[in-house]
């Protein structure tokens, strides 16, 4: 589904990453873990398109295709999708709104219809079951006045409209508590199947005892630096990345 | 030797300029002036010999700084007194407001047409009729002499000045005490231009007895290519515990200028929510000006203006705490793209003794376009002590981390920025309580896209 062949990307001119070679398969779920400023986050926004992110060297294939010759918006209605670590706020603009025009863009894009607003809500009520979100959510501004908890809820509520085939979640455990940690890694585990995959960006190992990732990559100085089974996500509690980071920079 | 002799010929011009409209207007003014009663003739003679002093206001003068009015003193108005029409029936229910239907005075060129209005649903008791007609009417008259000219003062500049010379086609409007109002109240402006220059002076007193409850709608609209020139004048008294809401929506043609001044007075516990839309004309100036003179009341003044190339617009605003105990809210927020301009000067004066005020005064602009440009000016006078009052203004672009996070959910950018700008407009737009305003709105925000957000 996903290659990533000798990544280079910088910001500012500044390399933040340097050689990434990653293969993702359909139905694998896959941890990218290392310490603050190892380039993980990066790698997310990356494929999602930032702007202020440039490939300097290298090339990602999705699904056969160039990834990185689409635009934001073209990767999402492929089935790109990205869960923000800090998702905007977006006043004015009701979230059922935003949703519907969200589900609509990717209907038209695959050739199906549209779906009216009461159709729309139909699914959406179903879809917000997933990550027990209450309705009054919907009418309410994009993210705005949520706590972090209900901001993260909501993102995986995207998710579950817009069904991706390879969906990133940008350290979507941050800032949770464990009830919500709890729901949000339910919602993954619920929407996660046989053909899509699943790209967790993450600090800590806490998230993985409720999403089991089948492969953890430890990025350490823009390159991944070891790699192995949901074991090494447990070693790294143990040990903390030191041992990785001074491995990789020697 | 030369260079002075220019000078002297420059000057020579502009003075034969500026007499060439005032003569022309003097004559449209001599062919109404005696019309009604004798006090109304004096009236409109003292206010023509103001415009003649006054003549229309230059960019040398503060309140004008940003706006020039220069295009509409070259209009020729000895050709300009055009009656119509060939507006139709199909026209004004395309451009009328469908919520008052059957409660709607319809004005071509400032001239009411009955043949147009329907005021079929306007109860019994409530008076909205043509004012000209109403100053001839024994049971109005003392009404009339008692309110008109009293709130909007024809000193002030010269558009005011020039409407108050003209004073004859226009609205009365009455609400008797305690009546509340169950259908909206229309009163339409349409500008019919077809080739040659219109102009237009309309003239509305509203006046809403004790505990009287009422919706207004004040509309402009244009049809035809030519250019039209409106100045109106809107008189609005309330009285004690008395609540109007009030639109002002202004979407004249491309080829229009559309000066109005709007003022209200509050009485006691009253409360007047005011909602002003402008997405039409070339050149479009507003000053509203309210008047708390009188303890409790309580006013939202807000607006929001939508415009795109060579489109410019100015509003003025004065809101006056001269009484203790009054609140007042006012939320503007501007949308500007390609080559526009606009520009927001907002007073709140808070007079001596006006203590318990409330005053919150917001100006938010969103530029699309780096050729766009806005001067906003909020100003705070505050003479007492014990007062809440705040202001601020904004400008900005559409946020990138928005656009990029509508992006990632596959929104085209388009698309997306749009998205944001009718976000942007939300906070004015869902405070309509009328449908087709907003609908209106929400296609001229949201237009080059099909966006339907009826979710």
């Amino acid at each position: 589904m996903l290659e990533i062949r000798n990544l280079h990307a910088a910001v500012d001119g500044n390399p933040i990453l340097k050689g990434i070679n990653l293969t993702i398969k359909k139905g694998e779920i896959h941890a990218i873990m290392g310490p603050n400023g190892s380039g993980k986050s990066t790698l997310a926004k990356v494929l999602a398109g930032h702007p202020a992110y440039e490939v300097t060297e290298g090339e990602v294939l999705y699904e056969r295709k160039n990834l990185l010759e689409m635009s934001t918006d073209e990767r999402a209605r492929e089935g790109v999708f990205m869960a923000f670590q800090y998702p905007i706020e977006v006043p004015g603009v009701s979230n059922a709104q935003f949703l519907r025009l969200a589900y609509n863009e990717k209907r038209k894009h695959l050739g199906e219809e549209e779906l009216d607003p009461l159709e729309f809500k139909d699914l959406l009520k179903e879809r917000a079951k997933i990550v027990e979100m209450d309705a009054s959510f919907m009418t309410r501004s994009v993210n705005e006045g949520f706590s972090g908890g209900e901001k993260k809820r909501n993102e995986i509520l995207q998710m579950a409209v817009l069904e991706p085939k390879l969906a990133i979640l940008d350290e979507t455990d941050s800032g949770l508590d464990i009830d919500a940690l709890r729901i949000v890694a339910g919602g993954v585990n619920h929407l996660h199947n046989s053909e899509n995959a699943v790209v967790l960006v993450t600090h800590y190992q806490r998230l993985l005892n409720y999403i089991v990732p089948h492969y953890v990559h430890v990025l350490a100085n823009g390159r991944i630096a070891r790699e192995g089974g949901k074991e090494l996500a447990l070693e790294l509690e143990e040990k903390g990345y030191d041992w990785i980071t001074s491995a990789a920079a020697a | 030797m030369s260079v002075a002799g220019e000078l002297i010929v420059m000057s020579t011009e502009i003075v034969k300029q500026e007499n060439s409209y005032i003569e022309a207007l003097r004559v449209r003014h001599s062919e109404i002036v005696a019309d009604g009663p004798s006090w109304v003739a004096r009236l409109r003679e003292s206010a023509m010999e103001r415009f003649a002093e006054l003549g229309f206001p230059s960019v040398k003068e503060e309140e004008w700084k940003y706006t020039n009015i220069a295009p509409i003193s070259k209009l020729d108005f000895a050709k300009t007194q055009f009656v119509s029409s060939k507006v139709t029936v199909a026209e004004v229910a395309r451009l009328g407001c469908p919520e008052a239907a059957n409660s709607q005075l319809v004005f071509v060129n400032g001239v009411l047409r009955e043949d147009l209005s329907s005021t079929s649903e306007i109860p019994a008791g409530v008076v909205a009729m043509n004012l000209s007609q109403a100053l001839l009417e024994e049971e109005h008259r003392e009404l009339i002499r008692e309110h008109l000219a009293r709130t909007v003062d024809y000193n002030t500049n010269g558009f005011i000045a020039l409407n108050t010379a003209m004073i004859s086609g226009g609205a009365f409007v009455h609400i008797p005490r305690n009546v509340e109002l169950e259908q909206p109240l229309s009163l339409l402006f349409i500008a019919e231009a077809d080739s040659d220059e219109v102009a237009a002076f309309p003239r509305v007193l509203l006046i809403a007895e004790e505990h009287s409850r009422a919706t207004i709608i004040e509309s402009y609209a244009g049809t035809g290519e030519g250019t039209s020139f409106t100045d109106a004048v809107v008189e609005i008294d309330l009285k004690a515990g008395a609540h109007l809401e009030h639109y002002k929506v202004q979407r004249e043609s491309g080829a229009a200028f559309h000066v109005v001044t709007t003022g209200a007075n509050l009485g006691p516990n009253s409360s007047y929510d005011s909602t002003t839309i402008n997405f039409g004309a070339r050149l479009s100036r507003h000053d509203i000006g309210i008047k708390m003179d009188h303890e409790g009341a309580e006013c939202w003044v807000d607006g929001l203006y939508v415009v795109s190339s060579g489109q410019h617009t100015d509003t003025h605003s004065v809101i006056d705490h001269r009484q203790p105990h009054c609140t007042s809210h006012q939320l503007y927020k501007g949308i500007l793209d390609g080559k526009s301009r606009a520009v927001f000067n907002g007073k709140i004066f808070v007079r001596h003794g006006a203590q318990k005020t409330d005053a919150m005064q917001t100006n938010k602009n969103l530029l699309l376009s780096n050729e766009a440009r806005v001067d906003t000016k909020p100003q705070l006078e505050i003479l007492a002590d014990d007062v809440k009052c705040a202001h601020g203004a904004a400008v900005g672009q559409i946020d990138e981390d928005e656009l990029f996070y509508l992006e990632t959910r596959g929104i085209h950018t388009e698309l997306a920025r749009n998205l944001l700008t009718y976000g942007f407009a939300e906070e004015v737009i869902g405070k309509i309580k009328l449908e087709s305003i907003r609908e209106q709105l929400d296609a001229a925000v949201l237009n080059r896209l099909n966006a339907r957000l009826e979710a």
